[in-house]
Parts: C-alpha cells; structure tokens; sequence
C-alpha cells in the first residue's frame, strides 16, 4: 500500500521548496525522512525508541538545519546582492543577525513545530514531547548561528555544503548534548530539567550575540 | 618583530636554527625515553602500562599547544595579514591532527588494560576527539579553497571559534564526573605524581615540544618554498605564453 497522496504531497512540497529557492518544507520533510530511517535501522521496538526518541529528533534536527544552511548568503553572493549588503550604510553584523533570524523562522520553527508529531511516531511520552519541542525551540537557534558561521566561511565554495558540516558539526556538539539532556529529562523524576535548558539557552543567547561578528568578518575577508 | 616576521629574513633564521634544533630535539627525546622505559619505576597498581603515559600526557599537551600556536598564527593573520602567519598557520594544524591522533590512540591502549574499554564518551576523550575533527575540518578546508590568502583567513576565522574548545579540554576532568583522571601535574598545589615518574614525564614534555617546533619550522619553511616554486612556476608560464607567438610568428616568415 503505497500512499499516493503522502507521495504527492512529498514531491509538491520539493517543487514548492525549488521555486521559491529557500529549504524550508524541504527541511521538515529532510527531517521526518530521518526519522522514519531510524525504526528501520534499529528496529520497530517501541521501548527502544521511546528512550532514544529525544536523541533522534535532535540529530535529525541538526542534520536538516545545516541542509538548509549552504544557500543562506551563496545565492546572494552569485547575484551580486551581498556585494552591496558589504558596501551598504547598515551595519554588516545586524544584515547577517536578520537573515539568520528569517531564515530561523523558515526553516528552524517548522521543525520545532512538527517535532512534536514526529515524536509521537517514536512513541514519546507527554512529558517527553515537551521537553524535546521546548527544548528544540531554545536550541535550534544556536544552531543556525553556528552554521552560518560555515556558511560564510564556505560562501564562494561552488560544493560547500559537506565541508560546511565538517566544520560546524564539531562546534554544534555542546548544543546537541545540552539539548538531548534538557529533552531527557523532561521525561524522567530523578534529573533536572532546568540546569541544561538554561544551559542550552544560554547557548542561542551566546551564539546569537557573538556568531554574527565572525560570519561577518568571515563574509568581508571571503568576498574580496 | 616585524624583522622577524619577513619570510626571507625566517628562511635564512631557520636554516642556521634547524640543525640545533633537531639535535636538541634528538638528545632530549633520548634522555626521556630511556628515563620513561628504564629509570622511571613501574607503577605499583599499574605494572608496566604507566610507561604509555610518557607518550601520551606529552601528546595531549603538544595537541593543545598546537592549536594555541595556530590560534596566535591566525591573529596574525587577521590582524596583520602577514604571509609567515598564513604558512605557519597552514604548517601546524597536520602536525597538531598527528599530535592529537597519538593521544586518542595511546590513551585508547592504555584504557583498554585499565578501565577494561577501548574508549568511553566522557567529556575529556570526547572534547579531545572533537579537537582532532577540527583540525581534520580546518585541513580540508585549507585544501578546499584554492586562493591560499583567501584560506588563510577562513582558517583563521574557523581557528578562533574553535579556541573555546582548548578551556573545555583542559577543565574538562574537573567540571564533570569523568572516568579520565584529573590534572596531576599542573596544579595549584604542586604536582602529585612520585619525582622519579614526574621527571622522565617533563623531559618527555619538553623532547615533544622541540619535536613540535622542529616539524613546524620546518613546514612552515617548505609552505613558504612551495609558495615562492608556485609563483615561478607561473611567471615561467606566462613567460612562455609570451614567448609563443613571437616563435610562430618567426616560423611562419621563415617558411616559403
């Protein structure tokens, strides 16, 4: 039984996705891929997954928030616009605060919306699906901050994107374990929930207060 | 300073210091091996397996104090713009990959006969790996953009964020329960390692950092070399595409 609509619905959200030139319905659907692959990889046993259900959706977020990332500044690079973004009034650090902001509610807050409905599927409890969606919403702009910082790096890159997530994956790692704890404990009695979502909020702030001055000065010294 | 920095000034300087260099990286790395496997007692809990430690602690150091080199190298990059920071950058982050490869690898032999596991994910091995993907990245990404300036500065961009890394390594042992050992030689209180493994154990710290400043002195060098063959090579290119025309020109007159 191959569900034609699902499968049509698939194929108009990735024409959808092509012609407005942004990832975000790709990304969601980048993201429910991943985690229909992994009850197939480990097997359909709903104890298991319900444990590992946090850690998934956060893997699979992380995976499709730098899917999105290789496009933010190199379509603006190939059409000239970042040129003026770099000779413009406005400060370079605020353009780039923006565009990662915009491209969060593209592509970051779908995730953060559907995960939920993803985490049913891997048989989270209430208490777990919370805390991986609240937790996703504090972490997921860190890491867009981080990845832009690849992004500009590996802007005029004509096949960026592989050697971006080489080099943001390893930075994205404390995010990734502050966020799967936050989720974790959501769930259980015995850890905090608090400690890392404070952590983890902590990180976006940071990111998002410092991140922007190394993408700009990595545009600037790029695209010279 | 700036004398110092001249790429022509540094090739002359490291050619006189090289040899020096090496010989003093030689004496000394014989000095500590022979106090690590014959002088230094074994330990009594441990047995043999404590000599891995005078690999290992000197490896994980030298990690950590190549990237600090690279992280200053790209300062001098960004700030300045100076071709010696850029080559002395490039030369350090492979270097700085084996450093930290032989410290994932010697501390994985060493934790298999002692904590019976080749490896765990708590945070000092963790934070360590993470280092040795970094410097991975950073090669790739020095071999991923052909303009070498524009590389250098996207590498020291990419070298600064990573640096948040090297706190989390070193306080790493102390901010989370860890089955990796805390700092025993570099304390507020003194070290608490036994005088007669501690010494074999500095001398060992410093034949690896003269190793270290041998290997980088010399690729630095080799990178400013290779530079300078690149650019004659092209000049040489140009020259003859210029030389070309006249040639055909001069054959086609000659022909009836």
């Amino acid at each position: 039984m191959t569900p034609a609509p699902l499968s049509a619905l698939f194929l108009r959200e990735i024409r959808a996705a092509r012609r407005i030139g942004g990832g975000g319905t790709m990304g969601v659907v980048f993201f429910l891929i991943l985690v229909t692959i992994v009850p197939f990889a480990i097997g359909p046993d709903l104890n298991l997954l319900s444990r590992i259900g946090p850690a998934i959706l956060w893997i699979a977020a992380l995976l499709a928030t730098l899917l999105g990332l290789d496009r933010l500044f190199q379509a603006d690079h190939e059409d000239g616009s970042l040129d003026l973004m770099l000779t413009g009034d406005t400060p370079l650090e605020l353009i780039v605060l923006v565009k990662c902001l915009a491209h969060w509610t593209v592509t970051g807050l779908p995730l953060v919306v559907a995960a939920p409905l993803f985490g049913l599927m891997l048989a989270l409890e209430p208490e777990a699906l919370f805390g991986v969606t609240i937790s996703l919403l504090a972490g997921t702009p860190a890491l867009g901050m981080l990845g832009a910082i690849g992004a500009a790096l590996t802007v005029t890159l004509r096949r960026g994107g592989l050697l971006m997530a080489i080099l943001v994956l390893p930075l994205a790692i404390p995010v990734l374990i502050f966020g799967v704890s936050a989720a974790g404990a959501a769930n259980s009695a015995t850890t905090p929930f608090m400690t890392p979502f404070l952590i983890l909020c902590a990180l976006s702030l940071a990111t998002l207060a410092a991140a922007p001055f190394a993408v700009a000065a990595a545009l600037r010294h790029m695209s010279e | 300073m700036l004398k110092y920095a001249n790429p022509t000034f540094f090739l002359g300087l490291a050619g006189r210091l090289l040899p020096w260099l090496a010989g003093a990286t030689a004496l000394t790395l014989a000095i500590g091996m022979w106090g690590a496997f014959f002088y230094a007692p074994a330990d009594y809990q441990q047995g043999q397996t404590v000599r891995i430690m005078y690999i290992h602690v000197p490896s994980a150091w030298l990690a950590m104090f190549c990237y600090a080199t690279m992280a200053a190298s790209a300062l001098g990059t960004l700030v300045w713009r100076h071709p010696l920071a850029d080559a002395a950058q490039k030369a350090a982050a492979p270097i700085g990959a084996v450093f930290t490869f032989v410290c994932l690898v010697t501390g994985s032999l060493w934790g298999k006969p002692m904590w019976g596991t080749w490896w765990v994910w708590d945070a000092r091995l963790t934070s360590v790996l993470v280092l040795f993907v970094i410097y991975l990245g950073l090669i790739a990404l020095w071999q991923t953009i052909e303009d070498s300036s524009r590389a250098a500065r996207a590498a020291a961009i990419l070298t600064l964020v990573g640096v948040i890394n090297l706190p989390i390594i070193k306080f790493s042992v102390d901010w989370w329960n860890t089955l990796h050992q805390p700092a025993s030689v570099f304390r507020m209180d003194g070290p608490t390692i036994a005088p007669s493994m501690l010494w074999p154990l500095l001398v060992m710290g410093i034949a690896f950092t003269l190793l270290f400043t041998t290997l980088h002195v010399m690729s630095t060098r080799n990178e400013i070399l290779r530079r300078r063959l690149r650019r004659l090579a092209i000049q040489a290119a140009a020259g003859e595409a210029q030389a070309r025309p006249a040639h055909r020109l001069s054959t086609s007159e000659s022909a009836p």
